[in-house]
């Protein structure tokens, strides 16, 4: 593991600077596909789900459907766009052969790690904001707290950002980058109470949606937003952190025994 | 302090291959060192491992005296790699790709600007620098590839089958460009199927076999081992009115061209004064081959020549 405090800290900074900006250019580079798609999809679940569908509904923990599913809709952007960017582009290097780039060089593992992880969080949050523009056209945003808010979304970019990455070093072809996304993240995402309050599941149902680590960090923000969660604040918060630090030793863990990189 | 230093290297690798047994190698500052050897016999699993694109199953790797695995930076630093592969981003230009290599060493961006234009100038490609990599030519390419593991002016420069699949003209002048950075205190370590290449350019020669290395010397001793020569003269009168030369192995090639083999303590005047004594007139001559080719071959015990035309 990486020593605690860099030997070259100056150098240090300037490769993590480097990498960190390569991957914000690579996504603004590619804004078609990676700012506007999802403007698209999240403006559809705005006019399908909140206005047309939504003004059937009724009052959700006693909010407009519309105000009610629109942190979801944010949080499910920044998830799905902090994940997808770090695997696409760390597969990406890899199949490329380019990661040899950084492997070659001194850069040390934790600021490789940082560097991609930097580039998920830029693109979550960019189209969070996106996406948090379109909403403040269907929906009256007001923010009860702008701390839990903003602390929210960061934590669950730079979560997600791991988890894609982890699902990078993993990735052997491309298949293996569209399942996690495919058959883990979306479901989780849909179940994770983006579009209705678990306190509307029978018990068991609720029960088993605790699981969900998604559910926390949608609900956590949705708080941050209207002021009501199903769920407990610190609960939300310990558990982020807790995979964060989890999903950030096994990555050094992996880059340290050059799973995927190193032959 | 030599400038690079493998002590007991060993590789298999999952699977139970064994690329490498127990190899130590010396390479002093300043040396233009050629790593020889046929497919597969573990070159391009040295390099790796220096390049820390291999992890060694044991050993250990110093670069100027710092060992890459208790102090990388410093290893890394002074060591650039130019791979067989292209391994760059294809959908960055020339300009990002070395500059953000600089940056990952740590280099300002100030400073690797302007190292980017005296590279990029010296190798032919600031005209390209804006230009996505994906729409370089061959050449081009391996020249980026050059200049990309320039940009911390490493003091070791490793290559990898540098001019495999370049053009004869492009060869050469990055023949002469190796000579030069040599010249200006860069040592080069090369491995090349291109037995004329490492003939030319190298100073110290290894050769390595099944994972050993076995030979390490330099190219005047290594070539000294060769006992005999093959000469193609071209002669004035046909092949049919030619003398007996007793001493001398010689085979007709085609009407006034034939091939003769000198050995040991034989020399080209011996065979000079055989022909002039019969009125026999030698128009030109031309060293059959590749001599160094044909100690590779020998030493190596195998009958297949190795591919001197074309990387495989």
């Amino acid at each position: 593991m990486a020593a605690l405090y860099p030997a070259y800290p100056r150098q240090t900074l300037t490769a993590l600077r480097t990498l960190a900006w390569k991957e914000t250019q690579r996504y603004l580079r590619i804004w078609v596909q990676t700012l506007v798609p999802p403007a698209i999809t999240m403006t559809l679940y705005f006019i399908i789900f909140g206005n047309l569908i939504g003004s059937r509904v009724g009052p959700m923990d006693g909010y407009s459907f519309m105000e009610f599913i629109a942190p979801g809709i944010i949080m499910m952007a920044v998830i799905t766009n902090s994940y997808t960017n770090v695997v696409s582009s760390f597969f990406g290097a890899k199949f490329q052969r380019h990661i040899e780039e950084l492997l070659v060089s001194p850069t040390p593992n934790y600021v490789i790690l940082a560097g991609y992880v930097a580039g998920g969080v830029g693109r979550g949050l960019f189209t969070g904001l996106i996406v948090t523009i379109i909403a403040s056209f269907f929906a009256d945003l007001s923010i009860h707290s702008v701390p839990v808010t903003v602390s929210v979304v960061f934590l669950t970019a730079v979560l997600f950002s791991i988890g894609g990455f982890l699902n990078g070093m993993f990735a052997k072809k491309f298949d293996d980058i569209a399942i996690v996304p495919t058959f883990i993240l979306t479901p989780l995402t849909y179940l994770g109470g983006v579009f209705y309050s678990v306190s509307l599941l029978p018990d068991f149902w609720q029960g088993l949606s605790l699981a969900n680590p998604i559910l926390y960090m949608v609900n956590a923000f949705r708080y941050g937003i209207l002021g009501s969660s199903d769920i407990p604040l610190g609960i939300a918060y310990t558990l982020v952190l807790a995979f964060i630090v989890a999903g950030t030793w096994l990555s050094l863990w992996l880059l340290q025994r050059g799973t995927g990189l190193r032959s | 302090m030599n400038a690079l230093s493998l002590r007991q290297l060993n590789k298999t690798y999952p699977g139970g291959v064994t690329a490498l047994k127990d190899v130590d190698l010396d390479v002093p500052p300043g040396d233009f060192f050629g790593l020889l050897g046929p497919n597969g016999a573990g070159k391009t699993t040295i390099i790796g491992i220096v390049a820390s694109l291999v992890r060694p199953t044991s050993g250990s790797v110093s670069v100027f005296g710092h060992d890459i695995g208790r102090n990388p930076w410093e290893a890394k630093s002074n060591l650039g790699l130019v791979p067989q592969e292209f391994n760059f981003n294809q959908f960055e230009t020339v300009s990002q790709i070395v500059l953000n290599q600089a940056g990952y060493y740590g280099i300002d961006r100030r400073t690797a600007r302007e190292r980017a234009e005296r590279y990029l100038r010296e190798l032919d490609l600031w005209g390209k620098r804006d230009a996505s990599s994906r729409s370089l030519s061959g050449g081009m390419k391996r020249r980026l590839m050059i200049a990309r593991a320039l940009i911390h002016e490493p003091r070791l420069l490793i290559l990898d089958e540098p001019t495999a699949g370049v053009d004869i003209e492009l060869r050469r002048s990055m023949w002469d460009f190796l000579r030069q950075m040599n010249e200006r205190g860069t040592t080069i370590i090369l491995t090349t199927h291109y037995l004329e290449e490492a003939e030319s350019l190298c100073r110290n020669i290894g050769i390595i076999d099944g994972g050993q290395i076995v030979e390490n010397t330099d190219v005047r001793t290594l070539l000294s081992k060769l006992k005999s020569q093959s000469f193609l003269l071209d002669i004035s009168a046909p092949v049919s009115q030619l003398p007996e030369l007793p001493d001398f192995y010689v085979v007709p090639i085609d009407e006034r061209t034939i091939e003769v083999e000198i050995h040991g303590e034989q020399t080209l005047t011996d065979l000079f004064t055989h022909l002039n004594g019969s009125g026999v007139t030698v128009t030109s001559m031309k060293n059959k081959s590749n001599r160094l080719e044909e100690l590779f071959v020998r030493m190596l015990g195998k009958h297949e020549t190795p591919a001197v035309t074309e990387e495989a």
